[in-house]
């Protein structure tokens, strides 16, 4: 199902050229706006989809899977820090969803590496990568499963 | 460079009539009425416009008669004809007079620029050609004009070309057929400075001035000109998408909804403030 572009809405701000994993979002040269140059080889990320500002990207379901005005459609937004979806089943059917995409405001939690401790030659032959064990809490009681806390894994399939 | 008089009238006292004065510009009006037209029909740009009116009504109709989806209800809307007007008002002052739809303002700063310079210059020009006189308030306008015209044309190509600036391409590779449009409004704008700067006459800028306004009006078909009669169609259906509620299936749940604040899913976000400032959009899109 690849992208393609709403020009009438796309602004040409480049956002969706520079998140483009395969690199194939580029900037038409006549009307300044994106399109997808190879749909493709487009693996449907929706990486442009989400970043684009303007909602001007959308997927294109094929004919065979997704036919009869079905559709899939999101709203990213960074502000506020969600994501939203809302699908749009082939018999009218409709669903909504909003989900968190940060839990803390964008910047305020990137760690200082600089201030780190270079790494010393034991950790670099140990086989835990940086900040383990504290990251994966194994220095807190060792490995955290279901039995250490208390819970059974149940039967069948269950939510 | 005085800026209350132009070439123009200087031109008609050195032996060019008015009358070829005005068959050029008739010519190149008529250019741009019969490229846009097979413009419009080539790409379908009309039809695209009316069918997206369609399937926005479809929507709400559709909408409207699943009232059971929850929230649905409510949020669809039959537009009144105040609303209709709204709509038409917003498109006119804000996208058309402003390019609202650019967010990246200086961009936008440079095509207002572009866009008034234009409108001005070719106004002031018409009027005084057709009317074979020329004011200090129609030169002035003229070469205000072209000075925007200036400003706007080659600084969009020097700071802004958006396939420069989003994909590392050289300004000064250029192809012809698509860059028709904007060498067109750079060459037209310098030629026209360069001729009142020079002392006008039918020199080497008087030719420069025919060759680039000909190349401009006269490549309306194979150019971008005619995106500023879809533009203000694509707007204005944008605005009404909107208004209705239908936005193209567009989601429409926000976490402003206290009944969203309350879900598990957003439990996380219980305690975050409300702006959470700006991730991906912070840097510019030019890391290629």
């Amino acid at each position: 199902m690849p992208t393609f572009v709403y020009m009438t809405r796309c602004d040409g701000c480049g956002h969706c050229v520079d998140i483009c994993p395969s690199d194939i979002m580029h900037i038409d040269k006549k009307y300044r706006r994106a399109l997808n140059i190879e749909p493709n080889m487009c693996w449907e990320c929706y990486s442009c989809v989400k970043a684009c500002p303007h909602q001007a990207i959308d997927v294109r379901g094929y004919a065979d899977f997704a036919p009869l005005g079905h559709s899939v459609r999101v709203l990213r937004d960074e502000r506020k820090g969600t994501i939203a979806w809302r699908v749009k089943f082939r018999d009218g059917r409709v669903k909504n969803f909003l989900s968190p995409i940060t839990t803390k405001p964008w910047g305020s939690a990137i760690p200082d590496f600089r201030n780190e401790p270079e790494p010393s030659q034991a950790d670099r032959d140990s086989e835990l990568l940086s900040f383990e064990p504290e990251s994966i809490r194994l220095d807190d009681g060792g490995l955290h499963t279901l039995e250490s806390n208390g819970l059974k894994l149940k039967e069948g399939v269950y939510y | 460079m005085d800026i209350t008089t132009t070439p123009i009238a200087a031109l008609a006292e050195s032996g060019i009539a008015w009358a070829d004065m005005q068959m050029y510009i008739s010519v190149m009006i008529a250019l741009v009425i019969v490229m846009t037209i097979a413009d419009l029909l080539h790409k379908k740009s009309a039809t695209y416009f009316f069918q997206a009116a369609e399937k926005a009504d479809e929507l709400l109709a559709a909408g409207e008669a699943e009232s059971s989806i929850g929230n649905e209800t409510g949020r669809l809307k039959q537009l009144s004809a105040g609303d209709k007007v709204n709509a038409l008002v917003g498109t006119v002052a804000i996208d058309v007079a402003t390019a609202g739809e650019f967010s990246n303002g200086p961009r936008r700063l440079v095509h207002i620029f572009t866009m008034w310079g234009f409108v001005l210059f070719v106004a002031a020009t018409a009027i005084i050609v057709y009317g074979e006189a020329e004011t200090a308030t129609l030169a002035t306008a003229w070469n205000i004009g072209a000075i925007m015209l200036l400003v706007g044309s080659w600084g969009y190509w020097i700071a802004f070309k958006v396939d420069c600036q989003s994909e590392a391409q050289s300004r000064f590779q250029i192809d012809l057929r698509k860059d028709i449009f904007s060498l067109g409004l750079m060459g037209t704008s310098l030629a026209a400075l360069g001729w009142e700067f020079t002392g006008g006459g039918t020199g080497a800028w008087f030719n420069f001035v025919i060759i680039s306004t000909a190349a401009l009006f006269g490549s309306v078909y194979w150019s971008k000109f005619s995106h500023m009669f879809f533009k203000p169609m694509a707007a204005y259906n944008k605005r009404i998408i909107e208004a209705n509620g239908t936005n193209e299936n567009l989601p429409h749940e926000t976490r402003d909804d206290e009944w969203q604040q309350n879900r598990h899913s957003m439990e996380l976000l219980k305690d975050a403030p409300m702006d959470m400032g700006l991730g991906i959009k912070r840097s510019k899109p030019e890391n290629y």
